[in-house]
């Protein structure tokens, strides 16, 4: 039994989730909260501690103080098993993310399985059922009417989510997210491929696949994680709240965690697919010392940062789409633009013989 | 009959949708990048910031009763204003002023006064129909209590919340 690397794992699975994404959940609610306000011309919450800092607390409590109430006609079990459904999925996506590089000579990433990106898939795809049984156990029109749109709309989007990412593990040959990093250290990230290669014209060729590979992806993590312009399942105005109507409480927070739980593992996704992962020029990676570990972890999460806030800007800016506008969009355009992209990507690798 | 919109014909770049979108991304991060470097008035932020040097002379707030120069209640305990009160906010005990005091002319003071700020709906027209213009609408307009008992408004807390008024009608001091 090798010891360390079960204790250096725990403490890693612990650190994660208790003082990295459980935090991360509650401070970008809050963050939600501020970015919309100040787009709105308004100043949202600033009452709860400094700049209304302490405000996730005070959500957190509200919550858990709050009646727990089961409408008499649900179906029990499955009404009880949805909310944790919306939120394991998200969490146990991150395991495969490389989201540091090396502390103490201890690898920052919780699993480095050979398989990353099927397993992101794998788990990432069972999250349609949280909503799907929330939506149904709850017997009642909207909440089911919320869970059918989220069924359709995540199954659609996930062919383009596959698709897109096919294209980076054709020029990085291997699953493994750890080395979609290291390619990108190598060869500059896959949105900017011929960074560090700026006079090869085949490298300037690749970049355009790729960055509408970002694109269509980054487009596909906005339905995954059912947020606007794609929220219609959770469309507050047609259907009183989509999936979670019929919750309250904690059961209800955990809805909404796991909303933004999975918005900051795909963010989490696309940073480690496109932008770099951990990498930024200049900086070195762990071996060089324990400080440039910690910097390396901060640069990763201040990415994630960055695409979140991107998330809420696009969200607090665009209206949403109509049921039949969205298939459209998934079915007859992205999925196209993502197949179409692979073959340009391997008609590219095969020209200039990577 | 069925009534058909028309459609407007888009050409291939709107059709296209990511012009306006970003047209629209533009907007949003422009009003953000206001709020950061506090450009935008935005709404008071009521306790810590008030607006009550600001609030024009004829605001209606509180009505409360008046002293004047001598330290009398103005009040004569008429009751019109008791009569005209529209949510009948106010109730007036009229006690009599002893022959040998110095206003015995006057008759009549309120023995109790009592404004229920529950009710009272700061209409001002108490203060119109006084004839002696003891009772004034003041600007105090945050007026709170955790019970009913509270929101009443005896006479001590009207004159206090009154004060002393000055340069209006003194009928009474100028007779005999």
């Amino acid at each position: 039994m090798d010891y360390f690397f079960i204790g250096t794992s725990l403490l890693k699975i612990v650190a994660m989730i208790f003082v990295v994404i459980l935090p991360m959940v509650s401070y970008a609610v809050y963050a939600e909260r501020r970015v919309s306000a100040l787009i709105q011309d308004r100043l949202g919450p600033n009452r709860v501690g400094p700049a209304g800092l302490l405000q996730p607390i005070a959500d957190a409590a509200k919550f858990l103080l709050k009646e727990d109430f089961t409408p008499a006609t649900v179906n029990t079990f499955y009404y009880w098993l949805a909310p944790c459904l919306a939120m394991i999925p998200a969490i146990l996506t991150i395991a495969v993310v490389p989201f540091g590089s090396t502390l103490f000579g201890v690898p920052m990433v919780i699993a480095d399985i050979n398989v990353g990106i099927l397993y992101v898939f794998a788990i990432a795809s069972l999250g349609v059922y949280g909503i799907v049984l929330g939506g149904w156990a709850s017997n009642s029109k909207y909440p089911f009417l919320g869970g059918i749109r989220s069924s359709s709309q995540m199954i659609s989007y996930e062919l383009s989510l596959g698709l897109a990412v096919i294209p980076v593990f054709m020029l990085v040959g291997n699953l493994r997210l750890t080395s979609v990093v290291q390619y990108q250290i190598d060869h500059g990230w896959l949105i900017a491929p011929f960074i560090g290669d700026w006079s090869n014209g085949a490298k300037w060729a690749l970049a355009i696949p790729m960055i509408i590979s970002f694109a269509v992806f980054l487009v596909a993590i906005f339905a995954e994680t059912n947020r606007l312009p794609f929220d219609l399942p959770e469309a507050e105005q047609e259907l009183a709240g989509g999936y979670h109507t019929e919750y309250s409480s904690m059961k209800f927070a955990l809805f909404f965690l796991g909303e933004y739980a999975a918005m900051i593992s795909g963010s989490a996704i696309v940073v480690t697919l496109f932008l770099g992962g951990w990498h930024f020029p200049g900086i070195p990676d762990g071996s060089h010392g324990w400080i440039f570990g910690l910097i390396n972890i901060a640069v990763f999460f201040a990415k994630v940062a960055a695409i979140i806030l991107f998330m809420m800007w696009v969200r607090w800016t665009l209206p949403r789409f109509r049921w039949d506008q969205l298939m459209r969009l998934g079915w007859l355009f992205f999925f196209e633009i993502a197949l179409v992209n692979i073959f340009l990507v391997a008609i590219i690798l095969g020209y200039f013989h990577f | 009959m069925a009534i058909t919109v028309p459609r407007p014909n888009l050409n291939w770049r709107e059709r296209l949708y990511l012009p306006a979108i970003a047209a629209g991304l533009a907007i949003t991060i422009k009003h953000f990048g206001n709020m950061i470097f506090r450009r935008t008035k935005v709404t008071m932020e009521y306790p810590e910031e008030k607006w009550d040097p600001n609030l024009p002379d004829h605001y209606r707030g509180a009505p409360a009763l008046v002293r004047d120069a001598d330290g009398r209640v103005r009040c004569v305990a008429c009751q019109l204003c008791e009569f005209i009160c529209p949510p009948r906010a106010i109730k007036i005990i009229p006690g009599e002023i002893s022959r040998k005091d110095r206003f015995a002319k006057v008759e009549k003071y309120p023995d109790e006064f009592d404004i229920d700020m529950v009710r009272c709906i700061y209409c001002g027209m108490c203060e119109e129909v006084c004839p002696e213009q003891a009772i004034f609408l003041r600007k105090d307009y945050a007026i709170t209590g955790f019970t009913r008992e509270e929101m009443v408004h005896h006479k001590d807390k009207l004159l206090e919340i009154g004060g002393v008024m000055h340069g209006v009608v003194l009928k009474w001091n100028t007779k005999k």
